[in-house]
Order: C-alpha cells, then sequence, then structure tokens
C-alpha cells in the first residue's frame, strides 16, 4: 500500500523545490529591466533582443547545433552498430576489450577525454575545428547510445528474427525489416541522448575546439567567469525553455505509441 | 556473411580503438616526456626517419620525471587529497539529499509516478553548465539568497557563500542528485510493501521499520548512486571554476590549468595519468555493485 505521510509529502515538496528554484529564479531574472542582476527593475524583454543581436552568440549556437546533429547521427549509426555486436556478435577476438571501451567513456573525466583527444590531433596533425569537435563529441557520445540500444536489443524476442531468416530473407532485410523497427524507440532516444550531450558538452569542446569554432558553451562558459549577466539570462531562459518542450513531447509520444502497442496488442489476443 | 560480420564488428572496433585508446597511449607517452618550449611544447618527438638509431635516442630521453615532481610539489599531491575529500564529502551530501526524495518517489501514489520521474529526469536534461550558472546569481553577496535572508532579518551581513567550498558543495548536490536520485528509486520501487506492513503489525514504529527494513534494502541502489556521483566528481572541472575559490583545489581544476595556463603538456598528461589510476579502483568496485545486482534479479 502506498501512501503518502507526512514525511513524504514534505521530502517531495522540499526536494523539487531545491531541484527547480534556482532555474525558476534565474528565468524570472531574465526579465528583469536593470543590468544589475540583482536588482528587481521591473519586467523587460530587452536582454532576449540584445541576445539576438549578439553576433558572437548567434555564431556559436549555429556552431554548436551543426556539430550536434552531425555528432549525433554518427554516434547513433555507430553506436547501434557496437550495441549489436555486443548483444548478438556472439564470440570474437578482443571482446573484452570491445565492451571495455563501450563502457569506459561512461566514467571517464571529461578532463581526460579532452586532453587525450586534443593530443592525437596534434599528432596526426589535424587542424583543430569542427571536424574535431564532432569526432570527439561522436566518439563519447556512441557509448551512451550503445548502452540504450543494447538493453533494448536484450529484451528483444529473438525468434522473430529466426522466423525471418527462415523465411529466405538476408542477414540484412532482417535487420532493416524486423529488428530496426522493433529496436526504433531506443535509437531514436539514443540519437536524443547523444543530441542534447553534444550541446551540453563544455569541456571536451574547449579541448579539441579550434579558433574559428566557438561553441555555445564555449561561449558561455568565458562570459559567466566574469560574472552573472542578464543576456546569459536570458539565452538559458531559451535553451531551458526548448529543453523542457522537448522533453515533455517526446515524453507525450512514447506514451501514446506504448498505449497504441498495448492497444493492438490487446486486438490481437481477442 | 563472414565479411558482412567482420565488417560490423570492425567498423565500431577501429572507431574506438583509433579514438579512445590510441589517444591515452600518447596521453602516456607525452606523460614521460620533458617539457620543451616548441611547437608541439614537448620533447622528444619520434623521428622515424633517422631509423633504428632515432627510435634509441627517442626512448632513451623518456623518463618519470614528472611523476615525480607529482608527488614533490605540494600543489599536486594537495589537489588529489582535496579531491578525494571534497568528493567524498559532496557525495555524501548528494545521499542525505536524494534518499528522502527517492523515498517519498517510491511512496507516492502509483498514478504520480511517471510524472515524478520525469521531475527527476528533466532537469539532467537542461545543460549542465545553465543548473551550475544558475547557483552564480543565488549564491553571491548580493546574490538572491542575501537578500531573502537580510530582508528578513535572519542575518545583518552578507553570507560569503560563492567561492568558497560551501559553493562547490551545493553545485554537487544539486547537479548530480539525479544520479543519486534514480538508482535509490529503482530499487526502492521495486520493494515489497508487504515487508513494511509486516514489520508494523508485530509492533514496530514506522521510524525503525524505516531504518531496519527500507534502507537496508535500499543498498544496492545507494551503492550505485554514490559511485555514479564519486565518480565524475573526482575529476571535476566545471563546478570548482564558477563557483569555488581561488583555495578550492579540484584535480580537475589543476589539469585544466596546467594545459592551458602553463601549457605543460608532460605534467598534465602524468597528472591525467595518476587521476586514471586513482579513479580504476571506484570504477572496478561499481561494475562489481551492477553485477551483482543484476545476479540478484536473476
Amino acid at each position: 500500500m502506498r501512501r503518502l505521510t507526512w514525511f513524504n509529502t514534505t521530502s517531495l515538496t522540499i526536494g523539487f523545490t531545491f531541484l527547480y528554484l534556482p532555474m525558476v529564479i534565474l528565468i524570472i531574472y531574465s526579465f528583469n529591466d536593470s543590468r544589475l542582476v540583482t536588482v528587481w527593475a521591473g519586467f523587460s524583454t530587452k536582454w532576449y533582443g540584445e541576445l539576438f543581436e549578439n553576433e558572437a552568440f548567434l555564431d556559436a549556437a549555429w556552431v554548436t547545433l551543426k556539430v550536434a546533429v552531425v555528432s549525433s547521427t554518427i554516434a547513433t549509426g555507430l553506436g547501434t552498430m557496437a550495441a549489436y555486436v555486443m548483444v548478438r556478435g556472439g564470440r570474437f577476438f578482443g571482446r573484452t576489450l570491445f565492451s571495455g571501451m563501450i563502457y569506459a567513456p561512461l566514467v571517464m573525466p571529461e578532463v581526460i577525454t579532452g586532453l587525450s583527444l586534443l593530443l592525437l590531433f596534434i599528432a596526426i596533425g589535424l587542424d583543430r575545428g569542427m571536424l574535431t569537435i564532432v569526432l570527439a563529441h561522436g566518439t563519447f557520445s556512441m557509448c551512451y547510445v550503445s548502452v540504450v540500444v543494447s538493453s533494448r536489443l536484450v529484451s528483444f524476442d529473438r525468434s522473430l528474427e529466426e522466423a525471418a531468416l527462415d523465411l529466405g530473407s538476408s542477414p540484412f532485410e532482417a535487420f532493416r525489416l524486423i529488428t530496426l523497427p522493433i529496436i526504433a524507440p531506443a535509437v531514436i532516444s539514443g540519437w536524443l541522448l547523444a543530441f542534447t550531450l553534444s550541446l551540453d558538452d563544455l569541456v571536451i569542446a574547449s579541448f579539441v575546439a579550434g579558433p574559428g569554432s566557438t561553441t555555445l558553451p564555449i561561449k558561455i562558459f568565458s562570459s559567466v567567469r566574469l560574472g552573472v549577466s542578464p543576456e546569459i539570462n536570458a539565452l538559458s531562459t531559451i535553451l531551458i525553455m526548448l529543453v523542457t518542450i522537448g522533453t515533455i513531447t517526446a515524453s507525450l509520444v512514447t506514451k501514446r505509441s506504448v498505449q497504441r502497442r498495448q492497444m493492438e496488442e490487446q486486438m490481437a489476443n481477442q | 556473411m563472414n565479411f558482412r560480420r567482420i565488417s560490423l564488428i570492425s567498423v565500431p572496433y577501429l572507431w574506438l580503438l583509433v579514438l579512445f585508446m590510441v589517444p591515452f597511449g600518447i596521453v602516456f607517452k607525452i606523460s614521460i616526456s620533458d617539457y620543451a618550449i616548441s611547437i608541439p611544447p614537448y620533447a622528444p618527438t619520434l623521428e622515424i626517419s633517422n631509423g633504428w638509431v632515432g627510435i634509441k635516442a627517442f626512448l632513451s630521453k623518456l623518463d618519470f620525471e614528472n611523476y615525480v615532481f607529482l608527488t614533490e610539489d605540494d600543489l599536486y599531491w594537495k589537489a588529489y587529497i582535496s579531491s578525494l575529500q571534497i568528493a567524498i564529502f559532496a557525495t555524501a551530501l548528494t545521499l542525505l539529499v536524494s534518499f528522502p526524495i527517492a523515498y517519498g518517489m517510491a511512496n507516492a501514489p502509483d498514478a504520480w509516478q511517471p510524472t515524478l520521474m520525469m521531475l527527476v529526469i528533466l532537469p539532467f536534461w537542461t545543460s549542465f553548465l545553465i543548473r551550475v550558472y544558475a547557483w552564480m546569481g543565488i549564491l553571491s553577496q548580493e546574490g538572491f539568497l542575501n537578500q531573502i535572508l537580510m530582508n528578513t532579518g535572519a542575518i545583518s551581513e552578507p553570507l560569503i557563500i560563492l567561492n568558497t567550498n560551501w559553493a562547490v558543495y551545493i553545485g554537487i548536490v544539486y547537479t548530480y542528485c539525479p544520479f543519486m536520485i534514480l538508482p535509490i528509486y529503482a530499487t526502492l520501487e521495486k520493494l515489497d510493501t508487504s515487508l513494511n506492513e509486516a514489520a508494523i503489525d508485530l509492533g514496530c514504529s514506522r521510524t525503525s521499520a524505516f531504518w531496519l527494513i527500507s534502507v537496508p534494502l535500499a543498498k544496492p541502489g545507494v551503492i550505485a548512486g554514490c559511485f555514479l556521483v564519486f565518480i565524475p566528481t573526482l575529476g571535476e572541472f566545471v563546478i570548482p571554476s564558477l563557483l569555488g575559490g581561488s583555495r578550492t583545489l579540484m584535480i580537475g581544476k589543476v589539469l585544466y590549468e596546467e594545459f592551458f595556463a602553463n601549457r605543460d603538456w608532460p605534467l598534465a598528461s602524468s597528472v591525467a595519468v595518476v587521476l586514471l589510476m586513482i579513479l580504476i579502483i571506484p570504477i572496478v568496485l561499481y561494475q562489481r555493485n551492477q553485477q551483482k545486482m543484476m545476479e540478484d534479479e536473476q
């Protein structure tokens, strides 16, 4: 029996206030008229206007978006392959090393990943720029994607694939027509995860980015280091809103697809 | 068939070898080189063109001087110790804050649970940098917290929190608590509530049932959560550099500054190698805990 005692109610209230209050304050102060971020001087949207005139931020946002789309797509491809190899690949030479390399980036401190990739790019003479950020982000996000996808692959009924193979489809066709549609939700959430990780990353990007490829987090970090500023509050508000809308939409879509699947299963059982 | 299998395996394999394993080899190699005023700023560099003599000359110049320096210079070993202290204390604080939330979530009505889960996950999707930044405006001397405390008359002088270790602790607890809440919630949620009821029927008070039943059974989740907070905190860079002060010593920040400000790549590399060796212990322990959890479930 589950019930809300006073202890549970208080801890949930305090807990969620702690989680959300800082962001709410940030959002409120982004509409502050005063440049002094601590004094409330009336409602204004002028910082949003200034933000959209600030070329440096817009350029950085554009670079970040391009890097995130390309790197998360690469990461999803490689991560799905890696998950397939881990779950279905059977035994092969160096399997332990392979699984180690999949899990290690998840716990690696970002400063080490960033440093090691930068030293690699310098050793092979690759100029720092968007390409190097894409390669770096693709590498660490593919590990997250492969964890998400392999958890779906493990729970998936293999006999469906075998049936397709028995009925004469090639392994590739079986993957494309049977496996891929079933693991698609995991692949999509893997892509979204990789996309967010790439948008968010500061440390690795600041190691591997070149002078012409400043990403938004690098730009935010360098201006935030000097203190709180109303433009950054406005920018943060926009980013928080985008993430909130995205997450809520994604969860509603999955909820509906789960409901639809349950309905279809019920219909099939009748 | 076999060709396809080999290519399926080799593409992600080679990618990870080249972009994950090889870089570590390079970090290690540079960590045993010496600092030099050149581009790239380390010596020796391998001259393959000189053949065997070149390789021999190259190898003879490598040594573990940087590692010796790390143990001799106060800054570095103190930074490791202080990172460990901060990470341990912050993990304990995170546990203290997160357990009641996870417990409250697990005992909330079933209809609320998906929403509560989403409310915990949502901040995780929001930029880490922004979540740390949000605290700068709250904790500063003229910040939100001090204004409230001064206006209510709780304090007469503003508290100095920003740029101290306390701000770092708050930042860590805030940004990492979803990692603690979710595994604890996962174990508590699976708990059979009849165990608690049985204890209460047999004369146990609600509080002692909590300590004697729920807390011990949540142990695997607590352990997993602690590692998930401790491991990334140890090498943390953003939180100490934005919320911490000049006296906040954390190894991630030292490494970053050694690399970018002092441009001593060999020393930065050896700092990284030592950090990695320290991290292997908690990582292996975490893996064991996860394996045990999986076996218990089966």
